[in-house]
């Protein structure tokens, strides 16, 4: 059975300017223990779609369509106490911020044993001190048993997030969203917070939906990408596809703009031109159309009609161009 | 010589480290204040004035003076303290009031119950209402927001001296025919009830501004996402936070509501003789100023140094524990 199943999920916030149109008929599913990521950049709607699986978006004018099947339950349909009971038991997430992800008044310890508390409120205070050094030392605290009693301030921005991984952790949850996990963090320490992500996943068995706009990132842990571009879904593939054949235009532009150890040492990095579109005033049409450099090639039908994802090679693409053109992008020839 | 080296660098290493282990940002707020002199010392003035007015009737029992019975030895013919400086002696060190011959430090002394009393009564009604009505403010937000924000801009729009002097008498009376028990209960009940009235909204106000941009802050989304209810985000997240400025504000706030008390004695609105109040015996001691000052000194200085060093400590809390304040001190 599909662990998580998303369908046609549309979130908008009312806002004085007019509303913003965060997310629009986002669909996806997640299969136990796999790990999919998803990419895009600030504003892409990335991270509102996975407040929006816990339920999270809050504020004066949220309005939120579609359903998110969680092993059949309905997420959006539930009362707020059954949210708060999946929250973290059956979806735990990682905030990209480990500075302020903690309470900086209440040592590690503490924080661990609560968020297990929350789920489990009968433990002993024994019991939830025995989970957190635990914890502690699974997610490669060293000298738990000293730091345990420890407060936020006096970890590493790397160690703190350790400790955050270990609180997402705690109630074994069956999906881990980790929503920037390593953006705060130093090169060097990304490499080892993924490597603890992708480690914890393999031993707890949970899915990891891994929210980034980091493609190395993307390429370091996942097994399948979405791209998300103006709150849409504009590809969706296998980590593989994505870097070697992608079928959007966009996810092409992505890739083109990073540099990698391939680039050849005179070749340009090409940027994509423009900015993303305000939410509030979405070009019609494809979102992406004004941006791209295939659109005048197909008439007046991409700035007319939005194109659905539909089945491009072993991928997903949400393009008007024809297939043999998508499967040709990254041979250059525009 | 290279033994005594390693030994040094551990001893160091431990002297660095220890302390700084294991403490919360509460407690390096706490060790901040300990080292900071003005303020340990007008805590300890503050603790001086709280035992004094808690054990007023054994230390006057003690001292061997009583502030009711009225000495007519102790006064001359014209109603004056007899002898220099409003007449103290040995068995009224603080000297006596004029036209009664009453002991005024035996009267100081029970005026402190008053003045703490209201002072702390007055200051723990308008923490727990502020504090409540600012995180409902600042939690529920929309329509319970405006209404609690308003209800607050409207109060502080009030002329609430004015009006406290113009309603103590009918509210007085009200709160008789309530049964609350005549005379100075009842004006003490007012009293209360005034400053409760009027002081929440500025309590209110800090703790809605602490309230919306705290529960941005991640640690109190990621709670949330743990599967937090309210119960838990107000009193385990929010409240801890909160606590470093609700306590620096509440230093703050004593003193003023000890003031407030002894003014409105003053103007005859709070308590009434005999009982003894800092305020009636200020307002007593302006008939005499000319015959005896010592009369008006006196009292003026024991509320003086009280406020100040309630304001001393109030400033060294706050020093402590916000952090831009930043400037005394590591």
């Amino acid at each position: 059975m599909t662990l998580l199943s998303v369908r046609d999920l549309n979130v908008t916030f009312g806002t004085p300017e007019g509303d913003v149109r965060a997310v629009q008929g986002v669909s996806f599913d997640i299969e136990p223990g796999e790990t999919v990521a998803i990419v895009g950049e600030s504003g892409s709607g990335k991270s509102v779609t996975a407040n929006s699986l816990l339920r999270l978006n809050f504020g004066a004018d949220v309005r939120i369509s579609g359903e998110i099947l969680l092993e059949g339950r309905d997420v959006l349909t539930m009362t707020e106490d059954e949210v708060r009971s999946v929250r973290g038991s059956d979806m735990a997430m990682i905030f990209q911020d480990p500075l302020t992800a903690l309470n900086p008044f209440y040592t590690v310890g503490r924080q661990i044993g609560e968020a297990y508390a929350i789920h489990h409120p009968g433990a002993t205070k024994k019991e939830l001190r025995e989970i957190a050094l635990n914890s502690l030392e699974k997610v490669g605290i060293p000298e738990p048993l000293k730091r345990v009693d420890q407060y936020p301030h006096e970890f590493s921005g790397g160690m703190r997030q350790r400790i955050v991984i270990a609180m997402a952790l705690v109630n074994n949850p069956k999906i881990l969203i980790a929503d920037e996990p390593t953006t705060a963090l130093d090169v060097t320490v990304q490499a080892q917070i993924l490597e603890l992500i992708a480690e914890m996943q393999a031993q707890h068995g949970s899915a990891v939906i891994l929210i980034t706009h980091d493609l190395g990132v993307v390429a370091e842990i996942t097994e399948r990408v979405m791209v998300m571009y103006a709150g849409r879904v504009v590809e969706s593939a296998s980590v593989e596809n994505t870097f070697a054949v992608p079928t959007h235009p966009y996810t092409r532009g992505l890739l083109k703009s990073v540099k990698s150890l391939d680039t050849a040492r005179h070749e340009r990095l090409e940027p994509i031109p423009g900015t993303p579109p305000s939410l509030i005033k979405l070009p019609s049409g494809c979102p992406f159309h004004p941006r791209c450099a295939f659109a005048d090639s197909l008439g007046g039908r991409c700035s007319s009609e939005a194109p659905e994802l539909r089945i491009v090679g072993s991928s997903r693409s949400a393009c008007h161009l024809p297939d043999e053109r998508l499967l040709g992008l990254m041979g250059g020839a525009s | 010589m290279s033994g005594r080296g390693t030994k040094s660098v551990e001893e160091f290493d431990a002297s660095v480290d220890e302390p700084a282990a294991g403490l919360s940002p509460f407690q390096m707020g706490l060790a901040r204040v300990r080292g900071n002199r003005m303020a340990v010392i007008a805590f300890w003035v503050v603790i001086f004035y709280v035992f004094v007015a808690a054990f007023a009737p054994i230390l006057v029992r003690l001292l061997n003076i009583d502030p009711y019975a009225l000495d007519r030895q102790a006064i001359n013919d014209f109603g004056l303290p007899a002898g220099p400086l409003g007449g103290v002696s040995w068995d009224h060190p603080f000297g006596v009031e004029p036209g009664t011959g009453r002991d005024i430090l035996g009267r100081l002394m029970y005026g402190a119950r008053i003045s703490l009393l209201v002072g702390t009564i007055g200051t723990i009604l308008t923490t727990v209402v502020g504090v409540t009505l600012g995180l409902i403010a600042g939690l529920r937000r929309g329509f319970v927001d405006s209404l609690i924000s308003r209800v607050g801009d409207v109060t502080l729009a009030f002329p609430s001296l004015l009006l406290i002097i113009a309603l103590a008498n009918p509210m007085t009376q009200r709160l008789e025919s309530w049964g609350i028990p005549a005379g100075n209960t009842a004006r003490i009940t007012y009293i209360l009830s005034v400053l409760t009235v009027f002081g929440w909204v500025y309590m209110a106000r800090l703790v809605r501004g602490q309230v919306l941009s705290l529960r941005e802050r991640e640690f109190v989304e990621a709670a949330r996402s743990f599967g937090a209810g309210t119960g838990h985000l107000v009193f385990k997240q929010l409240l801890p936070n909160l606590w470093p400025q609700i306590i620096v504000f509440v230093s703050l706030s004593l003193p003023g509501y000890v003031a407030l008390e002894a003014t409105l004695s003053f103007l005859g609105v709070g308590l009434l003789a005999p009982a003894a109040s800092w305020g009636i015996m200020l307002g007593d001691s302006v008939r005499y100023y000319r015959a005896d000052p010592t009369y008006l000194f006196i009292p003026g200085m024991v509320l003086m140094i009280l406020v100040l060093a309630f304001n001393l400590l109030g400033d060294g809390l706050r020093d402590a524990f916000d952090p831009r304040s930043d400037r005394q001190q590591l």
